[in-house]
């Protein structure tokens, strides 16, 4: 039963990151904040309503929040929690985890073109290019840790992962966190790469392209969308924090707390900068795939 | 034996029956594939190996012929997607009964299958060189039929030349195996220099295969073509280049580090530059092309990966490169094909492939579209369909050598991992681009506005090759464990290690399988969960929401160059795109436009100054012919003279 542990964390607390996010800048910024919860709340208000449907859209549009949101309770599957291995790992899973995500993107970006709104069009045409660069980031940060754990499954990733391997390869592991927080951030649309509270839609990428979801489709679209900043922020957690004691209990709460550090993090981030120029952005990811090759060069040496 | 050769012999005689009947054509294509499947399918299952040898006349011919489970694989794209072409063809040409002579199109169409398949188990250079030579030449008939057209007619020529300069290489490689022991019979071929064939089988091969920078002719070729064609082309014919260089490895002894790197070098040229090329373009069946350079950069980047696999001695690499490669090669078939189908019945329906004139399709031309949708997701290596199958071998292929290899290696098999990748990412754009661009949102002209749905025999082609798609994705261990007899001849590698590693990897297949059907039933049960919460609930209908815009027009949706725009310009350099901008002026402007073209950088840069030199070099030599009998006989006079006085001296 252990193994159903990650994935079951992941559907009932995934929401929970986002208000913890919000909590922190609201900290750094001197209000209160909406409640750690609003997500939830907000779920469930979705889940109760009707939807509007525009009139130039087709079962594509219909389609794109249940394709993501499939392929997101998918992706949940493969990733291990700190040192509770997830309940399907096998060799090569990582690549796997990235087309599923891939996936996801895919058909949020044909129901943005679905509408037939530039707004939508726009944003679309933004995420695809800045996912294109944010993969070979991901997949190569992953081969470096995958050439130290000598392991091509997520969770063999993450069990060797340990103070000892900190001690004797931190900067491989530094870097690749580094590499894979800057994915984290341009694939979760959040600053410095994209603004979820903007309101101004010619600036946005994400948020902006499901201007016209409403209802349960938007709650999929939402929670969809928790699972994945879950996903790729578990994997920093269970970078970052090192604890592989094999108490289940133990592991499942010190990457918990991981977890809060990666959210804080954001967080602190989006409070700390301002959001980069559009023309920017494929620098800082290119930046990451630098990283994350260099940390490839320091293992192979 | 004797099946194929029935196969290839109904080909033949349905061509020539076709110039009087043209309906006969197509009835002879689509028998003699499905008679041609049989024997390449029991050849490929069963391992075993069918020989055929007869003398001929020709100096250094003879009519050798082979059977062996790596040409039983290629037979199998090669009966089978044209077969499926030629049930579309039969509809898509309709609308040209009267207006061109159907009958010569199906001819060369049937001796384009046929010499595709002799090229396939030829074992004699001679033999193999006529029947690339006749594939040549009736792909050339079949692209320029609509030869009214200047483009079509610039594009024939472009081909020709093309692979005609390709064939001279393949020319001095056979001459080369062949110098030693004055035969070209394949198992009779002596190898004394492996690199230099292997590098003129590089450019010989590439050139039909369209390796960057040799692609020149491809992005031009296949879309002059008719629909059908063009998917035979791209799906099936530019494999023989594949293929040729296959053969050509398993006769030329083992293959050095190098080859292996270069091979990557190619795919990743290749794939990165294709796939970059078909973003910026705006005619679909062009972007199309550009897409199949990518995907042979794909299929090259998994040949490159086994490669060094076998130098290194590891054979978990070779085996899961090849057998990506291999994969590649028939799943490319089964998407570019439904593609290209689906690319043809918008043209079709609305007599453009300009995708900035279309729009909204999916209302009008459901099916096609749907299948059109279910290609865009094949060809973006996307689970849980064929594509991600193939890519994923190679990325295993790859992940697995650079745990295992020293550093050399290692680097390149990285570059591997990260060359997919963003070939993967940028494939995700050229898609959502092509199938959002055309099929969603509003009409953007009014042919699109009124387009109609392609015919049931074009529908049915699609879904046969859309029914294929979902099948290899789904029973992927199952088709992979076929191809063992296959990647036997291709790595050299003892038939129980390959079907050991093949196990090895049919593990993580497995697994793969497993988890896409988990994830088609979490979307079938969300999809009952959204009927079940929406019931009975309003749904309201409206516009578009544009930011309080009142009136939003079809001219404010996103156009095809706009959504590539982010790309075209961070790759501006490689692109070279060009702008033709009126930009509005004064106070209440009232014309304005923007006109962006991508034009092909190696046509530009290389190949035109290139020929250009060329001729005005042999300009020069131009007075030699003026078009008087006379002097010529005086030619021919003059050079008997000498070579009688050469031979006398």
């Amino acid at each position: 039963m252990n193994a159903l542990i990650p994935p079951l964390l992941a559907l009932v607390l995934s929401p929970l990151l986002l208000g913890v996010i919000n909590r922190t800048k609201a900290r750094f910024a001197g209000r209160r904040g909406q409640p750690v919860l609003q997500l939830y709340f907000d779920l469930a208000k979705l889940l109760r309503k009707g939807a509007v449907y525009s009139r130039t859209t087709t079962w594509v549009f219909r389609a794109g929040p249940m394709v993501g949101l499939a392929a997101a309770l998918t992706a949940i599957l493969l990733v291990p929690l700190g040192a509770l291995p997830a309940p399907l790992a096998f060799g090569g899973d990582l690549v796997l985890f990235a087309y599923l995500l891939g996936l996801m993107r895919f058909f949020t970006v044909l129901a943005a073109l679905d509408t037939g709104s530039s707004f939508e069009g726009m944003g679309a045409s933004r995420e695809v290019l800045f996912s294109a660069l944010a993969e070979p980031a991901l997949l190569l940060g992953l081969a470096a840790l995958a050439r130290r754990a000598d392991s091509l499954s997520l969770s063999g990733i993450m069990a060797a992962v340990s103070p000892v391997a900190w001690g004797t390869g931190g900067v491989v592991l530094a870097l690749v966190t580094a590499a894979l927080m800057v994915v984290l951030l341009a694939e979760n649309a959040r600053i410095p790469v994209d603004d979820p509270n903007t309101h101004l839609e010619l600036t946005m990428i994400h948020e902006v392209m499901v201007l016209d979801h409403s209802g349960p489709d938007l709650a999929m679209i939402l929670y969809g969308a928790a699972l994945k900043l879950w996903v790729m922020s578990a994997l920093l957690a269970g970078l970052i924090v090192p604890l592989r004691s094999g108490k289940v209990w133990l592991d499942a709460a010190g990457t918990l707390g991981g977890l809060l550090i990666v959210a804080v993090l954001i967080g602190i981030v989006e409070s700390s900068m301002a959001r980069l120029r559009l023309l920017r952005v494929p620098q800082l990811l290119v930046a990451a795939g630098a990283l994350a090759a260099l940390a490839l060069i320091l293992v192979l040496r | 034996m004797t099946l194929f050769l029935y196969a290839v012999g109904i080909l033949v005689l349905s061509g020539l029956v076709a110039t009087r009947w043209p309906r006969g054509g197509v009835a002879g294509a689509i028998v003699g594939g499905a008679v041609g499947l049989f024997p390449a399918l029991h050849v490929l299952l069963t391992g075993a190996t069918e020989s055929l040898w007869c003398a001929w006349q020709v100096p250094y011919g003879s009519f050798a012929v082979q059977l062996d489970p790596l040409s039983a694989f290629f037979l199998i794209p090669v009966f089978g997607l044209p077969a499926v072409a030629a049930m579309y063809g039969s509809e898509y040409l309709a609308a040209w009964r009267g207006k061109k002579p159907l009958g010569a199109a199906w001819c060369f169409y049937n001796l384009l299958t046929a010499s595709m398949a002799l090229v396939v188990v030829a074992r004699n250079g001679v033999l193999f060189l006529v029947a690339w030579e006749v594939m040549a030449l009736t792909s050339f008939f079949l692209v320029t039929f609509e030869d009214e057209q200047e483009t079509v007619r610039a594009a024939g020529w472009t081909y020709l030349v093309a692979s005609h300069l390709g064939t001279a290489f393949l020319l001095v490689m056979f001459i080369l195996l062949g110098r030693e022991t004055g035969s070209l019979d394949f198992d009779k071929l002596a190898v004394s220099s492996p690199n230099v064939v292997f590098l003129l089988a590089l450019i010989g091969f590439g050139t039909k295969a369209g390796f960057m920078p040799l692609h020149v002719w491809l992005p031009d070729a296949h879309p002059a073509a008719p629909s059908h064609v063009s998917a035979v082309m791209s799906g099936v014919m530019i494999k023989m280049g594949i293929y040729g260089i296959l053969r050509i490895l398993t006769l030329i002894g083992p293959p050095p580090a190098w080859w292996g790197g270069t091979l990557i070098g190619i795919g990743l040229v290749s794939g990165v530059l294709g796939i970059l090329f078909a973003v910026a373009q705006s005619d679909l069946k062009r972007l199309l092309a550009y897409s199949s350079v990518e995907n042979i950069g794909i299929i090259t980047l998994g040949l490159g990966v086994g490669l060094l696999g076998i130098h290194y001695g590891v054979p978990v690499v070779a085996t899961l490169g090849f057998a990506g490669a291999l994969l590649h090669v028939i799943n490319h078939a089964l998407f570019k094909g439904l593609l290209f189908f689906g690319a043809g019945a918008v043209l079709h329906g609305t007599h453009t492939r300009n995708l900035e004139q279309l729009g909204g399709l999916l209302k009008r031309m459901p099916w096609t579209g749907l299948l059109f949708a279910l290609g865009a997701v094949a060809i973006c290596a996307l689970p849980p369909l064929n594509g991600f199958i193939g890519e994923f071998l190679i990325y295993l292929g790859a992940y697995r050598g650079a745990l295992a290899m020293d550093t050399a290696a290692t680097t390149e098999l990285l570059s591997v991992i990260a060359g997919l990748a963003l070939i993967g990412g940028l494939a995700a754009v050229s898609f959502t681009k092509a199938f959002g661009v055309a099929f969603l949102g509003e009409p953007r002209s009014e042919p699109a506005a009124h387009a109609r749905e392609a015919g049931l025999l074009m529908q049915l082609a699609m879904l046969l090759l859309a029914a294929g798609c979902v099948l290899v994705g789904l029973l992927a261990p199952a088709v992979v464990r076929a191809l063992a007899p296959a990647l036997k001849i291709v790595t050299g590698l003892p038939a129980a290690t390959v079907e050991n590693q093949l196990a090895n990897g049919l593990g993580p297949l497995g697994s793969v399988v497993l988890v896409t059907s988990l994830f088609l039933v979490v979307l079938a049960a969300l999809v009952l969960l959204r009927r079940s919460l929406l019931a009975g609930r309003t749904i309201g209908q409206s516009v578009t929401w544009d930011c309080g815009y009142a009136q939003p027009t079809v001219r404010m949706q996103y156009s095809a160059s706009s959504f590539a725009q982010p790309v075209t310009g961070l790759f501006a350099g490689l692109l070279r795109t060009r702008r033709k901008l009126v930009p509005p002026e004064g106070l209440f402007p009232r014309q304005a436009s923007l006109e962006t073209t991508t034009p092909d950088a190696a046509r530009e840069t290389i190949y035109q100054p290139a020929f250009g030199s060329v001729g005005r070099g042999l300009g020069r030599w131009r007075w030699l012919q003026h078009g008087n009998l006379h002097l010529y006989i005086l030619y021919i006079a003059l050079t008997l003279l000498v070579l009688l006085i050469w031979r006398l001296g």
